[in-house]
């Protein structure tokens, strides 16, 4: 094109840069949308499970004016504590219902009636009858735990304008809820069971507390391995590794280990230690090597990064002082890169505290009420709890597993913030 | 003795190694000059001590208490009469684990026979002695490894150099465990595989159309062989990872152009971290959001317009797996455009072109075979993602490719596969092993092309 030709195109560029400008506009604000789009899909997921989650932090009782009849309870007023263990609880309890709704006769409908009240509550109330014996034969009212179904209505969540055969909640039962909230005998308050207990067939009895402990392990598991493991792999790669054949191998294999799908873990483990070594399934132990051997790249790769990062200055003092080259990396490289080393770790360790597909392989799915007591003992995960809850088809469930996820993501945030502080302040220096 | 506790006493007999190796450092330099005659200084001859102590002696204590089991278990099925022996392996399994659960709890002697209460005591002694023996020589070979460094030490001991050399050992030990793992995955898919194979032929699995494992658990059944046809399983992974491709790749390469283009620099620190949260979401939480929220939405939308679409539609899936890629793709693709020289862009401002030009015609196509390179590893991502697809994807292997129905994918089959009782010897269970085997060099060669297009791609600019 030559130049006589661009001033005769020059009136029909001016003539199309309104069209330009506009799709100028237009490409911006298709970024303007995505990044919105982003925003939005963040935020519904956010609110969602928040929204589902938080009920599950709170708890409805029932007061039930019980009478404590030795009679009733079918022992002796002077009874010993072994046989204090075996009264009659549930039976108090129910026909305590029963004399707060005499109406009720039909043997259909006292069983319903029965049903608001959760079967933790004879329980509790065996508890609180062989702590103090002197309640036998008295009178009084005792704040009793409800069932899901019956919380659920508490909370609002269940709608009398679903058909009656669509809910499990009949109307008779939301009758009687209603009279109860009106008489002030119902409340809701903190959930303290869901810290304090393990899984359980009853929503309203289940808590993370197995849960948590069984993460805990297997995250200490991970941390005693992958950490040392992980540093002291970086060191030699970037220390200590001659160039050649077989330190081009491990770095290939760090690198595709860093992109190998979680599952592939799994079979490893279940291949290698729960049928080679026959080591027991569902422990913390096999959960904790598998994850640490799935967050080993994510360590490597980022405590490379910070020893890299150290100026040559201060491995060529050393050095120069008459350290060995053992001595500069331990006493002077690993110090000053030892933020970045541990901003690094922390990210692994928050994937593999949000890992689950691995542990599934593993047998960590199994149903655990008993808190672990150690990394040898059965027990299951935090994720994999939201995951066993996810699939469980009471509704008393789902709030269960918001609140689950949000107790999660929670840990998640604040390894994160940790990670992030300890970069700041890396970085300043 | 426990395993914990043998290994809380072997590091005290280290520590203990230290010490001595230490004072004795110190006996040995009496007539030379104190410690200033010693090659190296006190510590390392402790430190030398130390490790002999301690690893030849950890050593053999992983590699007994990783063969214990394996060996007890031979030795107490060699005892049992020779027509349980004969049994098949599941069944001889399942005789060895009430030996061992009735060894270990005591209870439930109901329904055991009288060799299986014989064999249990005899486990029981077995263990008994497994102990006391793993303990003795735990110990006796850390005093000897301590004796034997203790003896070697002398004023011209190169202390320092031997424990720096055995560490040097270690790192490289350390590192090597990658190469370890890597060989672990693939020998350990690898083995089962090729049993699967014998049972199920190679070309079944690959080109068959029909997967219904679910057959071959019982061989009494009708249709027993199972059909392990492979390609509805491939169809489903790769339309649900279709599905994410049309919103992830649009959503994440359009944002990393907004922001390394466009935006203030205050919008891209404030932006970026917020969207990275998405990266940071456990898969398990998507999965819950698919199942329980995005699945739902979508049937009663597709109902509301008269669609008939599956509660668990590969769509629902596949949007939230799109969602969970988004960070993944926009940071890859940032890294990518920020890589093109700015000689580029200026250029091409500078010939009047608006930006919008400049990105469409002068920076995609420089930058396209990253991106492309990017996008084949957010596609591995999709391929091998796990939680979302079991929680919100179907069970059943359908051959299509309409996004509206329930299909299935190959870790989905994994994990059903896998979960609860398997036994080791059923097509059913090795046929995990063989998805696992297809499913590992898939990503690995999606990751291999990217790696090397990506890398090239940086080279060309560098």
């Amino acid at each position: 094109m030559s130049s006589a030709n661009s001033y005769k195109n020059t009136a029909a560029i001016k003539a199309s840069l309104k069209k330009r400008y506009a799709r100028e506009r237009r490409f911006q604000w298709y970024g303007r949308i995505a990044v919105m789009t982003g925003f939005v899909f963040l935020f519904i997921l956010l609110a969602d499970i928040v929204g589902k989650g938080l009920p599950a932090f709170t708890q409805q009782y029932i007061k039930v004016t019980l009478d404590l009849d030795a009679d009733r309870l079918g022992v002796a007023p002077d009874a010993s504590e072994a046989e204090l263990l075996r009264a009659d609880y549930l039976g108090v309890i129910r026909s305590s219902l029963r004399d707060m709704f005499p109406e009720v006769t039909d043997r259909k409908e006292k069983r319903q009636l029965y049903r608001l009240i959760s079967i933790g509550a004879e329980y509790d109330l065996r508890d609180a009858v062989v702590d103090d014996p002197g309640l036998i034969g008295q009178k009084f009212d005792k704040w009793l735990l409800a069932h899901a179904e019956a919380a659920s209505y508490l909370k609002g969540q269940v709608s009398r304008d679903l058909p009656e055969g669509d809910r499990k909640l009949k109307n008779t039962q939301m009758d009687w809820l209603d009279s109860l909230r009106d008489r002030d005998r119902t409340e809701g308050r903190f959930n303290t069971l869901f810290f304090t207990e393990g899984d359980s067939r009853e929503p309203e009895l289940a808590g993370i507390k197995a849960a948590l402990y069984g993460s805990f392990f297997t995250l200490l598991v991970t941390f005693l391995l992958a950490f040392p493991v992980g540093v002291f792999a970086a060191v030699y790669l970037e220390e200590f590794a001659p160039r050649n054949r077989l330190t081009d191998l491990i770095e290939i294999n760090i690198n595709n280990l860093a992109a190998v799908p979680s599952i592939v873990f799994g079979l490893l483990g279940l291949a290698v230690f729960i049928n080679f070594f026959e080591l027991p399934r569902s422990a913390p132990l096999v959960g904790g090597v598998v994850l640490s051997l799935m967050t080993l790249p994510t360590i490597i790769i980022t405590s490379r990064a910070a020893i890299q990062a150290v100026p040559p200055s201060i491995r060529e003092a050393a050095l120069g002082v008459g350290a060995s080259k053992l001595q500069t990396v331990f006493h002077h490289v690993l110090p000053v890169s030892m933020p970045g080393i541990l901003t690094g770790s922390i990210i692994g360790m928050a994937q593999a505290l949000g890992e689950s597909a691995p542990l599934l392989m593993i047998g960590m799915v199994a149903f655990i009420m008993d808190v672990p007591g150690g990394v040898t003992d059965p027990a299951t995960v935090l994720p994999v709890q939201v995951f066993l809850w996810a699939d469980s088809p009471e509704r008393g469930f789902t709030e269960k597993t918001s609140g689950a996820i949000m107790v999660l993501m929670g840990f998640l945030i604040v390894m994160n913030a940790l990670a992030i502080y300890l970069r700041r302040r890396f970085e300043l220096k | 003795m426990q395993t914990s506790t043998v290994l809380l006493i072997l590091v005290a007999l280290a520590a203990i190694s230290f010490f001595v190796g230490r004072k004795r450092s110190h006996l040995v330099a009496v007539g030379q000059g104190g410690a200033y005659g010693l090659h190296s200084l006190p510590k390392h001859y402790g430190y030398m001590a130390a490790l002999w102590a301690g690893l030849p002696a950890l050593l053999v204590l992983i590699l007994w208490v990783g063969l214990e089991s394996r060996v007890l278990t031979n030795m107490v099925v060699s005892q049992l009469p020779a027509e349980i022996q004969a049994l098949p392996e599941s069944e001889l399994g399942l005789y060895f684990n009430q030996i061992v659960s009735f060894a270990q709890s005591g209870s439930d002697a109901l329904g055991l026979s009288e060799s299986q209460v014989a064999a249990a005591g005899y486990y029981q002694e077995l263990l008994a002695d497994s102990r006391v023996m793993k303990a003795s020589l735990v110990f006796l070979v850390a005093v000897i490894g301590c004796l034997l460094a203790l003896q070697r030490i002398s004023p011209t001991l190169r202390a320092r150099n031997h424990v720096e050399s055995i560490f040097t050992w270690i790192l490289f030990a350390c590192s090597f465990i990658a190469v370890l793992t890597t060989l672990g995955i693939v020998l350990s898919v690898l083995f089962e595989a090729i049993r699967f194979f014998h049972a199920i032929p190679v070309t079944d699995f690959l080109f068959g159309l029909q997967w219904s494992p679910q057959m071959a658990i019982r061989i009494d059944q009708v249709g027993a062989s199972g059909s392990f046809g492979f390609v509805p399983l491939l169809v489903g992974t790769l339309l649900i990872s279709t599905v994410a491709m049309f919103i992830a790749v649009p959503v994440g390469l359009m944002s990393a152009i907004y922001l390394s283009e466009y935006a203030t620099r205050r919008f891209r620190s404030l932006t970026k971290p917020v969207l990275e949260i998405l990266a940071g979401v456990p898969t398990v939480v998507y999965g819950f959001f698919a199942a329980l929220t995005v699945a739902p939405f979508i049937r009663n939308l597709g109902e509301s317009i008269g669609l008939s679409v599956a509660s668990e539609s590969a769509l629902a899936a596949g949007i939230v797996m799109g969602i969970m890629i988004i960070p993944f793709v926009m940071s890859l693709s940032d890294d990518i455009i920020n890589a093109v020289p700015d000689s580029m862009r200026e250029a091409s401002l500078g010939m009047g072109a608006t930006m919008n030009e400049t990105i469409r015609k002068v920076l995609l196509p420089a930058a396209l075979p990253g991106i492309v390179g990017g996008i084949l590893l957010a596609v591995s991502r999709a391929i091998g993602e796990t939680m979302i697809v079991v929680m919100a994807a179907g069970l059943s292997a359908k051959l299509t490719i309409n996004p509206l129905e329930a299909v299935t994918t190959i870790t989905v089959q994994i994990v059903t596969l896998l979960v609860g009782d398997q036994e080791f010897d059923s097509p059913k269970t090795l046929a995990a092993f063989a998805l696992g085997l297809v499913l590992f060099f898939v990503t690995l060669l999606l990751n291999v092309i990217a790696l090397y297009v990506v890398r090239k791609y940086r080279e060309q600019y560098e």
